[in-house]
């Protein structure tokens, strides 16, 4: 526990700090962009929100570290708040007597006046101190009631907000469901929710919370006998494969076009998992196997570069197997390398690939920086799947089969043998394992699945650039996993929609896109390095129904005693 | 018979000669261990058996088969298995999956069988997990398969990894300190379990050891390494009365009564 007098500088400290990051935020004019995206229509903006979200956060912080839960608790987060709020008003002053503007360009009127609630700064600053500490009170105030109600409040706001921001893809969704698309359009405002739609939200959202908790899904799922089990299992795989079936339909073109992207993207890290997250390859250069799939196919089937043009299906098996051989050719030389070097050497590899197609010396074959166009995408019988919503379909065949190739891969002998190397290369060679067949399968694997995806890309636009192949591809996909969670096949789904699919929706986001992206990869590195979804071994010995033994603290005192090595 | 031949090993790190010319023969079911002062060139001994290192000259022969420069996984799959000094199990994998590893030179399962799940490869890997349980408990670890390796306590950290490496079914096992860092109780276990390896497997044993009451308790004969170098071999008796031994172990001039008193 602190000393009194410690805990207020501490409070203080911590407000400043929350209010240095609203002051950040204000200066590289995320807020303003963003103000007129509102979640309540005319009363509360997603510009309002990134301010005051930093000063709740580090108020409730603060009160936390208190011991005792009362108005003290509450004066606490009172005083951080109105700590954060001093910076902003700093920051409105400094506006009035130089000029911000020539420094920060982001200094504009438009963030004074946001900060300001519109007023004259004579009014609008004592608003806003006002309003930051009462902010901070109510950070604080959330840790007073009990568990119960502090979820179901928490719940209630965080999904009442989501269902704010993302008003443009539930009203495209739901517009023609009949009564439910009354209840939306009665919902919704021109942006953001209505007051009574967040209110009808609020209360809704809240109501469920508070009746589901503590009736945890645990308790529910042990009163069922495995007979019931295994058919609650197949009935939510057959709901969940028929809205998968549906989904292009349901969302239209434009989210139709999004899916597909974050598709390729989910493919792409499902085929880099095998080699970063199984095998502990770190290949910043996998955007190179997607090129290659993506321009084979292209010289294969593009009637200005092939003399006889193959069709999709044709072409398909070939610009697999060149990828797959890419793969191996790039194994080759790393096969001794470790870590960083690996990176390095792998990037530059994605380099030369993408610098060849773009060469004017290979320009005759590869089309070089105009590309190739009139790419052949998949035919089925009368079955067309050239269009966004049809591809869906092709790219989420391509998802399943990855999947599932992965999920049994891994838990093999050849899975094995890649997560022993990953473990430790010199123990894995002395229990038998050849690493360099072992590594190049890794390597051919992840080149195989990106290879598909880099076919199923041309086939998307039909056509292939040189500039569709950077760097950042590869460093999304890697992204993506360490997101998802290293070697979680899950985790990868999930990461592909988070960081792929929630920046494409909220497309007011996107100017700041690779910014809420480093943000996002440093706070999971420091609060949840396992990823979203972390890998999960599977139960070999016991069988899954049985509990597992407490898990005995491991002993490090005894290691090395009396210091001998 | 030897299962294990070496002749005239030598192995350098630039100038520095780590093994000077060893000659080293291990009998066939035998308990063997060779000793020395830290820097000997006991742990580099194993790993040119093992393939990890290739040595400057002479040869080294598994049951008369030559293994000099084999790689560490051909050597594995000729039947040499081994433990290190410093604990190196796969951390992040369960503890099944640490012997499942450990067998892979017995399993065949290939590629094509892992996507199709064919029967052979369903049988192959219900037998291995079935062969993986009767080591676990063999090792005495049963219940605790499921568990990631590093949570494991040290001393059955220990035992796990030399379950992971008699899942490969070997004829010589190579065992470095199993007792390091192990209390009395622990490390007359140890010793009990080492004998019991031999007799119930017959598998051949060649350890390096530190604790003096371990090495004179079960070996059957003692090689002594210096700076690299072979000064003595014989049987305990004859170990513990070895001028060069004590000379090596507590310098020139040492009251041989006391010598005795710590070889003992």
């Amino acid at each position: 526990m602190l000393r009194k007098s410690s805990i207020w500088i501490e409070a203080i400290r911590s407000g400043l700090i929350g209010g240095a990051i609203a002051l950040l935020l204000c200066l590289i004019g995320i807020v303003v962009a963003l103000d007129h995206k509102m979640i309540i229509s005319g009363v509360i903006s997603m510009g309002q929100i990134l301010v005051f979200a930093p000063v709740l956060i580090f108020a409730s912080t603060t009160a936390r570290r208190s011991a005792t839960k009362t108005a003290y608790t509450l004066l606490l987060g009172a005083v951080a708040g109105l700590s954060s709020g001093a910076i902003l008003t700093a920051l409105i002053f400094l506006g009035q007597v130089i000029n911000l503007r020539a420094m920060f360009i982001n200094a504009s009127p438009d963030l004074y006046k946001l900060l300001t609630f519109g007023l004259p700064v004579g009014a609008g600053i004592p608003l806003l101190l006002a309003v930051a500490a009462i902010t901070g009170l109510l950070g604080a105030a959330v840790l007073l009631p009990p568990a119960r109600v502090r979820r179901t409040l928490s719940q209630a706001v965080l999904w009442t907000a989501l269902i704010g921001l993302l008003r443009d893809l539930i009203m495209t969704v739901i517009q023609t469901w009949g009564p439910a698309a009354l209840l939306v359009r009665w919902m919704y405002a021109a942006s953001g929710l209505t007051l009574l739609g967040a209110i009808f939200l609020l209360a809704l959202i809240g109501g469920v919370a508070y009746w589901r908790y503590g009736r945890s899904k645990q308790t529910r799922v042990n009163k069922q006998s495995p007979k019931q089990k295994r058919w609650a299992r197949w009935g939510s795989l057959a709901v969940l494969a028929l809205i998968m079936i549906l989904l292009p339909h349901i969302l239209g073109i434009f989210f139709s076009d999004i899916l597909d992207n974050v598709g390729l993207y989910i493919l792409m890290g499902l085929g880099l998992n095998i080699v970063v997250g199984f095998a502990g390859l770190l290949d910043l250069g996998y955007v190179a196997f997607f090129a290659i799939g993506a321009y084979t196919m292209g010289v294969l089937t593009s009637p200005e570069l092939a003399a006889t043009p193959l069709t999709y299906w044709q072409a398909l098996p070939f610009s697999l197997g060149v990828a797959v051989l890419s793969g191996f050719v790039l194994g080759l030389p790393v096969l001794k390398m470790r870590g960083d070097y690996l990176a390095i050497v792998t990037l530059g590899f994605g380099e030369i690939v993408r610098l060849l197609v773009l060469s004017d010396w290979l320009r005759p074959w590869l089309g070089g920086t105009q590309g190739i166009q009139h790419i052949a995408h998949p035919i089925i019988g009368p079955l067309d799947f050239g269009s966004q919503q049809m591809l869906y379909y092709v790219i989420l065949a391509g998802i399943v089969i990855t999947t599932f190739i992965a999920t049994r891969l891994k838990d093999s002998r050849l899975g094995r043998s890649w997560m022993a190397l990953r473990e430790d290369e010199d123990v894995a060679k002395a229990m038998g394992i050849n690493h360099v067949t072992t590594k190049l399968l890794a390597f051919m694997s992840g080149a195989f699945f990106a290879g598909l995806g880099g076919t199923l890309f041309a086939a998307k636009l039909s056509s292939a650039y040189p500039q569709s192949f950077q760097l950042l591809v590869s460093i999304n996909v890697v992204s993506l996993i360490i997101i998802g969670g290293m070697g979680s096949i899950p985790g990868v789904i999930v990461g592909g929609l988070v960081l792929m699919g929630l920046p494409e929706i909220l497309r007011e986001f996107a100017e700041y896109r690779y910014l809420v992206y480093g943000a996002l990869l440093v706070a999971m590195m420091l609060l949840r390095p396992e990823g979203l979804l972390p890998e999960a071994r599977r139960r070999l010995e016991l069988h899954e129904e049985k509990e597992l033994a407490p898990v005995e603290e491991p002993q490090p005192a005894l290691k090395n005693p009396g210091g001998r090595r | 018979m030897a299962i294990l031949t070496a002749k005239k090993v030598t192995k350098r790190f630039g100038g520095l000669e780590a093994l000077g010319k060893i000659d080293l023969e291990v009998k066939e079911q035998g308990i063997h261990s060779i000793i020395g002062p830290n820097g000997a060139g006991k742990t580099t001994f194993f790993n040119c058996v093992t393939g990890f290192y290739t040595s400057e000259e002479g040869e080294i022969f598994l049951e008369n088969r030559n293994i000099t420069g084999l790689s560490p996984d051909r050597v594995t799959h000729l039947g040499v298995a081994r433990t290190y000094q410093n604990i190196r199990l796969f951390q992040n994998m369960t503890v099944v999956e640490n012997i499942l590893v450990g067998m892979h030179p017995l399993l065949k399962s290939n590629l094509l069988g892992a996507i199709l799940h064919d029967p052979r490869t369903m049988k192959e890997e219900h037998e291995a997990v079935e062969e993986a349980k009767r080591l676990l408990q063999f090792v005495g670890l049963t219940g605790k398969g499921d568990l990631m390796a590093k949570n494991l306590p040290y001393g059955q950290q220990r035992r796990l990894e030399i379950a992971r490496a008699l899942a490969s079914k070997p004829h010589l096992l190579l065992l470095d300190e199993p007792t390091a860092g192990m209390n009395p109780s622990e490390t007359q276990e140890m010793m009990n379990f080492i004998r019991h390896l031999r007799d119930e497997l017959g598998i051949t044993i060649l350890l390096i050891e530190h604790q003096m009451r371990v090495v004179m308790g079960i070996s059957e004969l003692i090689t002594v390494l210096d700076f690299g170098v072979k000064i003595a071999e014989g049987t305990p008796d004859e170990i513990q009365k070895d001028a060069r031994v004590i000379e090596a172990y507590l310098g020139r001039g040492a009251a041989s009564g006391l010598a005795n008193k710590v070889l003992q």
